[in-house]
């Protein structure tokens, strides 16, 4: 993939589509990382506007969605919106807590041609998971994941990894063999949304850290070949920033509950981009010309020191929103690098020695009074 | 891993074989994964079926190309894709 595309030619089409059907969901996990204002359920874009996002991607060149929230299933309509990205052509992974995914939902989900099931856990032990997820989950996520087995559906187990579970690592990946699971994620907390207000309280430690990694190693090798270990790094710890969604407007596109189009999905939260809407723009413009898809893409728009190093094409100068998070402008290099001027204030949010309190997702709107950290 | 003799490549239960229109090549669909398949690709995972050895795929596609193909490349492509989960 070349980064810089020739002036005034169309940049390579996405692959894949992030479809947020709602922002409602069940679960108050406290690492959340979609925005602090959710998108209101009487916002939400319709069954046939979400079957028009799909055709259009497909055309652009879109070979997967995966259909997220919030919790999904909690639209009424996601059987139909299901079988409208299948008939578009796309390859559909369905991205759940389980809480509500029945025998009969998933069987009219299968139904509709749906290829695949990633299940979130929060520990792997069951007190503890619903401790963290805030709600008696464990349970049915457990059923779930016997469910989409018994149907030979694919599954993954995603894990969102913190100060809290990342000690459970081993019994993560003991738990995805056990549930039949194909694949487990096991991806460090991106500081995000209600996750950043967390951050302190969910910052693991360098030792936590250096256990698990070894023990993902060791996992990795005695199951190549049966399960597929996914490692998300925790870059306010690896030096190196992450490739954030393999380069702005490079590889996918998001589709928020209303409609609106974001390169990422905590792109909401940076400023200046104006955001187009699917309902108001064809997602071909939107993907070629928005300045929200445009403004940091490829190279040309790099700044120093990010401009002239040699990995400017592997991580893009790192994630903007948290560039912009972290130092106010989304413009500068990911502080995650060792190499930018903001690496040193990033190093010492590792280093808090009395983690506060995780404080659990709200539903609405409304931010707790103190931003922690 | 590559070197296994006994294993038999099958295409993973998750995984869908099919044409991309919009790049012009047979891609390999993962639920986290695409792989575009480039040269013969495609011909080497049609024949990942469970029932061949890696050497018999080998042969199977030199018959069909009538030609030699390189056991090493064929090998190292099947045994890169099973470390990323698309065979078994």
């Amino acid at each position: 993939m070349t980064p810089t595309a020739p002036v005034g030619a169309e940049p390579p089409p996405p692959w894949a589509l992030l479809a947020e059907l709602t922002h409602a969901c069940p679960l108050r996990c406290g690492y959340c990382s979609n925005p602090l204002e959710l998108t209101r359920r009487s916002r939400e874009l319709r069954t046939d506007q979400w079957a028009d996002v799909f055709r259009q991607a497909a055309e652009l060149g879109v070979l997967q969605t995966h259909l997220s929230g919030g919790e999904p299933l909690l639209r009424r309509d996601l059987e139909d919106i299901t079988r409208a990205a299948v008939e578009a052509g796309l390859h559909t992974q369905l991205v759940t807590s389980a809480v509500g995914l029945s025998a009969a939902r998933l069987d009219a989900l299968v139904e509709a041609g749906l290829h695949s099931v990633q299940l979130s856990v929060q520990h792997a032990d069951p007190e503890r998971s619903d401790a963290l997820a805030g709600h008696p989950a464990f349970a049915a996520k457990r059923a779930a994941a016997r469910l989409v087995t018994d149907r030979g559906l694919p599954l993954g187990v995603n894990a969102v990894l913190h100060r809290h579970n990342l000690d459970a690592v081993d019994d993560l990946v003991r738990l995805a063999l056990d549930w039949g699971a194909d694949r487990v994620e096991l991806a460090n907390t991106q500081f995000y949304g209600w996750g950043l207000l967390n951050r302190a309280a969910l910052m693991p430690t360098g030792e936590q850290l250096a256990a698990a990694a070894q023990a993902v190693e060791r996992r990795r090798a005695e199951l190549a070949g049966v399960l597929d270990i996914t490692w998300v790094v925790p870059d306010y710890f690896s030096g190196t920033p992450k490739p954030c969604m393999g380069g702005w407007g490079a590889v996918s596109l998001t589709v928020a509950p209303d409609g609106t189009a974001l390169p990422c999905p905590a792109a909401a939260a940076l400023p200046g981009l104006d955001p187009p809407n699917v309902t108001e723009r064809p997602l071909r413009w939107i993907w070629a010309e928005s300045r929200a898809f445009t403004l940091y893409r490829g190279t040309d728009w790099l700044p120093s020191p990010c401009r002239d190093c040699d990995r400017r094409t592997e991580d893009f100068g790192g994630c903007r929103c948290q560039a912009h998070a972290l130092t106010g402008d989304a413009a500068r290099t990911d502080p995650a690098c060792s190499l930018s001027p903001d690496h040193a204030a990033l190093v010492a949010l590792t280093r808090a020695d009395t983690p506060a309190a995780i404080v659990p997702r709200r539903p609405g709107g409304r931010a707790p009074g103190r931003v922690v950290g | 891993m590559s070197a296994d003799r006994a294993w038999r490549p099958r295409v993973a239960a998750s995984a869908v074989l099919r044409r991309d229109h919009v790049r012009r090549s047979d891609v390999l669909l993962l639920p986290e994964r695409v792989v575009v398949l480039h040269g013969s690709g495609r011909a080497v995972l049609d024949l990942c079926d469970g029932s061949r050895t890696v050497e018999e795929i080998t042969a199977a596609l030199g018959r069909a190309h009538s030609g030699p193909v390189a056991a090493d490349d064929v090998a190292s492509f099947l045994g890169r894709l099973r470390t990323q989960g698309c065979l078994r």
